[in-house]
């Protein structure tokens, strides 16, 4: 029955949220939306229970006796207490220390992380386009084009190369990216059903 | 007295030249909603320049007219979305021109009621009872014990191997589902990949560290990693602390998965789930420290970024059909043969769609759009 029940909640929900796409009842949109509702509550208590398993996962390492990475849950285990405290007893509004925590610790180091990107990007270029087979000088003939036809210098060497640039994009590209579009939601369409019909059941895990 | 001249200009103006206005209910929705479309040629054949529309509502057994307010003069429809069900409504519409003379047409009595049916998405319909015939066609034979190959997949073949050298070299696994939450179909095939992986771990008896962005998705991989290590009869060798929730900020999640690769060094990384501008993050980071990485995703953008930093990428449905290459479920695997029919008649259509435009009936692909 343990295992019953969450398939037929889940059969019975599923084909509801199916049908409802195709019915404009107000009924249906109101349980639709209740449907959503409860889907944010659940996170909602279900980040309670993440924030127990970060603090009792950096608590066994921080206790434990691995040197590399005790000293960083230690941190985090600080940076938890500073935050809670900060926010719960001073306030969350601008001008208190979480919002400036928040504007001058975590914002800017979030940035950095994004910035990381623009050098990941250049690394994963040049292992990309290196030219160590015909398809390889394919793609990096392609890339160059692209490159080239999206800077203005591309403009001044030949008005065809923005032209191709965009050729390159919007067809042997887009016609990829479609094939790749109709695989995947073939494979969501399948999953879904899997799901629905109680064929795919290794999210429900057990004990 | 002034007033009574203007009411009765009013009512011996010309309706005729200005007419064809109907009010209706709105179709296709959830009631409380009545449309009303006028049409807008006699206003520009006409002499006269008209300048406004109003427009005003009455309660077919009321008296008085409650305005709605004035409506641009090239506009030809109106909806209506503050009415009542199953109450009568009539419309007026006032056409005044540059002088102050003014046109009024009034429409028939409508009704709002709501529907149970949008007919406008008839098409989808029809396409989801399509995929439902053909997928249960096959669900049917895989019940029966039908045989489907699978062509072999790289990506997926080489998890044994992966397992394998991280085992061999007495390192942990990290597996990453990105930054999808439970409801997302992409998420839940990376359950059902982690439940293949963990069997092998738990088997070859390797640590498997995944960090989590979402507490869902954490507590949901607890259960499908603790039954895949009972599955394989290695219960003891499960660690819950080793599946842990992070954070659910982007690039906190990301510094913290580098963070772990750059001082625990897996040998394998696995990255199945929805991904966004993290992916390259931690696939470049992995690619640093000679990990061995797999990815798989239905994020078409991060596809690129994986396949220049991974091993070996599923690509599209190679990820969906993962589970059941791994799991060698027939019932799985025959869902697979059912893609491939529906891809068969969507390769159908696209043939005959493009040989409908470039014969000039072109109008014919509106049945494909969307209400």
């Amino acid at each position: 029955m343990h295992r019953k029940l969450p398939l037929l909640i889940c059969f019975a929900l599923g084909t509801f949220m199916l049908v409802q796409f195709f019915v404009p009842h107000k009924a249906s949109t109101a349980l639709y939306e209740a449907i959503l509702d409860w889907v944010q509550i659940i996170y909602a208590f279900s980040l309670l229970v993440g924030a127990m398993m970060l603090i009792k996962h950096h608590a066994v390492i921080a206790s434990g006796r691995d040197a590399k990475e005790r000293p960083f849950s230690i941190l985090i285990l600080m940076g938890i207490t500073v935050m809670l405290v900060a926010g719960l007893f001073f306030g969350r509004g601008e001008g208190t220390v979480f919002h400036w925590l928040f504007q001058n610790v975590q914002a800017p180091m979030q940035a950095t992380m994004f910035s990381l990107l623009s050098f990941f990007v250049a690394s994963a270029a040049y292992r990309g386009f290196r030219a160590r087979n015909s398809q390889a000088i394919f793609l990096l003939v392609a890339a160059i084009i692209v490159m080239l036809g999206r800077i203005p210098v591309g403009e001044i060497i030949s008005s065809y190369i923005p032209k191709a640039a965009d050729w390159i994009l919007n067809v042997p590209s887009m016609a990829a990216r479609r094939g790749i579009y109709i695989g995947i939601a073939l494979g969501t369409i399948a999953t879904s059903l899997r799901v629905i019909l109680g064929i795919e059941r290794t999210y429900l895990g057990g004990k | 007295m002034i007033a009574l001249c203007f009411a009765i200009f009013l009512l011996i103006l010309p309706t005729a030249a200005i007419g064809g206005v109907r009010a209706f209910d709105t179709p296709d929705d959830g009631g409380n909603s009545i449309t009303v479309v006028w049409d807008t040629e006699p206003l520009r054949a006409s002499q006269a320049e008209y300048v406004r529309i109003e427009i005003q509502r009455r309660v077919v057994s009321g008296s008085g007219w409650d305005d709605l307010g004035k409506i641009p003069i090239d506009d030809s429809v109106y909806v209506d979305d503050n009415v009542e069900n199953g109450v009568g409504y009539t419309y007026r519409l006032i056409f005044t021109d540059v002088s102050g003379g003014a046109i009024i047409v009034d429409s028939e009595p409508a009704k709002s009621s709501p529907q149970l049916f949008n007919s406008r998405r008839t098409n989808v319909l029809i396409g989801v009872l399509i995929c439902i015939v053909v997928l249960g066609y096959y669900f049917y034979r895989g019940r029966k014990g039908g045989f489907f190959y699978v062509r072999p997949i790289a990506g997926l073949q080489a998890i044994d191997e992966a397992v394998g050298r991280a085992t061999e070299l007495g390192k942990p696994i990290l597996y990453s589902a990105g930054r999808g939450s439970m409801q997302r179909v992409a998420t839940i095939a990376s359950m059902n990949v982690l439940s293949s992986v963990a069997t092998k771990a738990a088997e070859y008896n390797t640590p498997l560290l995944f960090p989590n962005n979402d507490p869902v998705v954490a507590a949901v991989a607890q259960e499908v990693a603790y039954e895949a290590y009972v599955k394989a009869g290695h219960p003891d060798r499960y660690v819950a602390e080793n599946i842990f929730y992070l954070t659910d900020s982007q690039f906190g999640y990301a510094a913290a998965v580098d963070g772990i690769m750059v001082r625990q060094r897996p040998a394998t990384n696995l990255f199945m789930g929805s991904f966004e501008a993290e992916s390259l993050i931690l696939a470049e980071t992995g690619n640093s420290i000679g990990a061995i990485q797999i990815a798989g995703t239905d994020s078409t953008i991060q596809l690129s970024f994986f396949i220049v930093a991974c091993d070996y990428v599923l690509i599209g449905e190679e990820y969906f059909a993962a589970s059941g290459y791994l799991a060698k479920d027939p019932l799985v695997l025959s869902s697979l043969k059912g893609q491939d029919m529906l891809k068969l008649i969507l390769g159908i259509l696209l043939i005959l769609g493009a040989i409908l435009v470039t014969a000039g009936g072109g109008e014919l692909l509106s049945v494909l759009e969307i209400g």
